[in-house]
């Protein structure tokens, strides 16, 4: 319980270090993380965004789009780093492709599933009322599938941010896990504090996309899911893929 | 936190003759020899580890889930302060909960203090997969099996749970893989599992084999383990195959 409080103490003097007065601060290193993690949350969905709602609108390749999450799931996120150093070398581009690893899969089956699973008369009526393929995927079946869309994108934020803690050991010398890594100088109660930081991190990024995503939904989608009373507590997880393999 | 307490174990002593060790010395991308070497010793542990770490983690964590969803399952208001509470658990990045577990009393730098983590990233999972497996039995099965004279007990068991079984064992696959990555970085805390020799690595000045050893064995024991709960499903509910047909 000591070290806890030590630990508050250490936040609440913003990471100073008695034995190191040029030592960055809490903030600077807060800010850093989330630098680094919005970076990989973008290239993520530029890539995982498309190519699933894409495929989602074509309603092909399936099997592929839905068990590739399975896939990236499986890759443990420290074992694809350790693998990354070997064959790239240390340093923020290993980290990077790390976190786009784990993401991208993640965004790319929730868009896949979300937009393939849009109601097929609505998307017939559309298409009667003489709407274009792209017109069709952008008005009707994007605004239908944010739930999907956001639940993805939620999980892969969450994701990166927690692996760009355990990035900064194994390659990149920034962000909270510089302290996490660095118990000797920061003892316990530092690296603890820069724990409750990147947890609080963490929320706070699942929080304001959870906002996000509310302003975002259609006012009708928000209705139906009222009166089902499913609210957000669906969109928690992704795609829990019930499909055998 | 580092406890790395063995270095040596790492790159070998440079002894013998020159060409012995000359993979090793000029870090080449993988040394089979080095690999067959400590394979005994090092490697080979560190599996043992991982998965006694992972297997312990999800059945505690199916123990208390599937408690907590056949709760849920007759009284509806359990479910939301329940999905809540492991929701927040889940969104926590695993090395921030493994620190902030340290500080408490019986836990401290142990193995315990990796699997009240790692049990805790299962609930979300298998309580939801659980509970929506139940829920999802149609309710004129339910109705036929008390039209037959059953209890409410034995419906439970002879009808809702077969029935809710490929639900449970998606659940269950998802949080054995998530439950094998996390169990990397619980080298942080303690000196158990495939993150032990991937840290060791990365302290070594990069030794590259043994990273991409450890990294590779992390990931197929993750694809392993998810083909094996496929082949489990497959054996346990015959029916759904024959209905897919």
């Amino acid at each position: 319980m000591h070290t806890l409080i030590e630990a508050l103490r250490f936040i609440g003097h913003n990471g100073a270090l008695p034995s190191d007065p040029a030592a960055p601060t809490l903030v600077h290193l807060t800010l850093q993380m989330l630098a680094i993690s919005g970076v990989g949350i973008a290239i993520s969905l530029a890539v995982g965004l498309p190519l699933g709602a894409w495929l989602g609108h074509l309603h092909r390749f399936s099997f592929a789009a839905i068990n590739v999450s399975n896939f990236g799931r499986a890759l443990p996120s420290l074992a694809v780093l350790a693998i990354g150093d070997a064959i790239l070398g240390l340093g923020l581009t290993v980290t990077e492709v790390a976190l786009v690893i784990l993401a991208a899969p993640i965004v790319l089956t929730n868009a896949y599933v979300g937009i393939s699973g849009v109601d097929p008369e609505i998307v017939d009526a559309a298409r009667g009322m003489g709407m274009s393929g792209w017109r069709i995927l952008w008005r009707i079946e994007v605004p239908l599938a944010i739930p999907l869309l956001f639940a993805g994108i939620r999980t892969a934020a969450v994701y990166v941010v927690a692996t760009a803690t355990i990035a900064s050991l194994a390659g990149y010398n920034g962000g909270l896990g510089y302290i996490i890594s660095d118990e000797q100088s920061y003892h316990l109660s530092g690296v603890l504090g820069a724990a409750i930081c990147v947890a609080g991190l963490a929320l706070l990024v699942e929080g304001v996309l959870a906002l996000v995503q509310r302003s975002l939904t259609p006012h009708g989608v928000r209705l139906e899911q009222d009166v089902r009373g499913e609210e957000d507590l669906d969109a928690l997880l992704p795609v829990t893929s019930a499909s055998p393999l | 936190m580092i406890a790395l307490a063995t270095p040596a174990v790492v790159i070998p002593t440079f002894g013998g003759s020159p060409s012995s060790y000359a993979c090793e010395r000029a870090n080449r991308l993988f040394c089979a020899n080095w690999v067959s070497r400590n394979w005994s010793s090092v490697l080979w542990p560190a599996l043992r580890q991982h998965i006694v770490l992972s297997v312990v983690a999800v059945a505690i964590g199916f123990a208390i889930a599937f408690a907590l969803a056949l709760v849920a399952h007759r009284r509806r208001a359990v479910e939301r302060p329940v999905i809540l509470i492991s929701g927040v658990l889940y969104t926590i990045p695993s090395l921030a909960l493994f620190e902030i577990l340290v500080p408490f009393r019986p836990l401290g730098l142990s193995a315990r203090t990796a699997e009240v983590a790692l049990v805790s990233y299962t609930l979300l999972i298998l309580f939801r997969n659980i509970l929506t497996g139940l829920r999802d039995v149609p309710d004129d099965v339910r109705e036929a099996a008390a039209g037959m004279g059953m209890t409410a007990r034995q419906t439970l068991w002879r009808v809702e749970l077969p029935l809710a079984l490929p639900s449970i064992i998606a659940g269950v696959r998802i949080a054995t893989v998530t439950v094998i990555a996390l169990a990397t970085v619980a080298s942080y805390i303690c000196d158990e599992g495939l993150g032990v020799p991937i840290l060791a690595a990365i302290q070594d000045g990069v030794f590259k084999t043994e990273l991409i050893t450890a990294g590779g064995l992390a990931v197929a024991l993750a694809l392993c383990a998810d083909g094996l709960l496929v082949l489990l499903q497959r054996a346990l509910t015959p029916w759904s195959r024959a209905q897919a047909r």
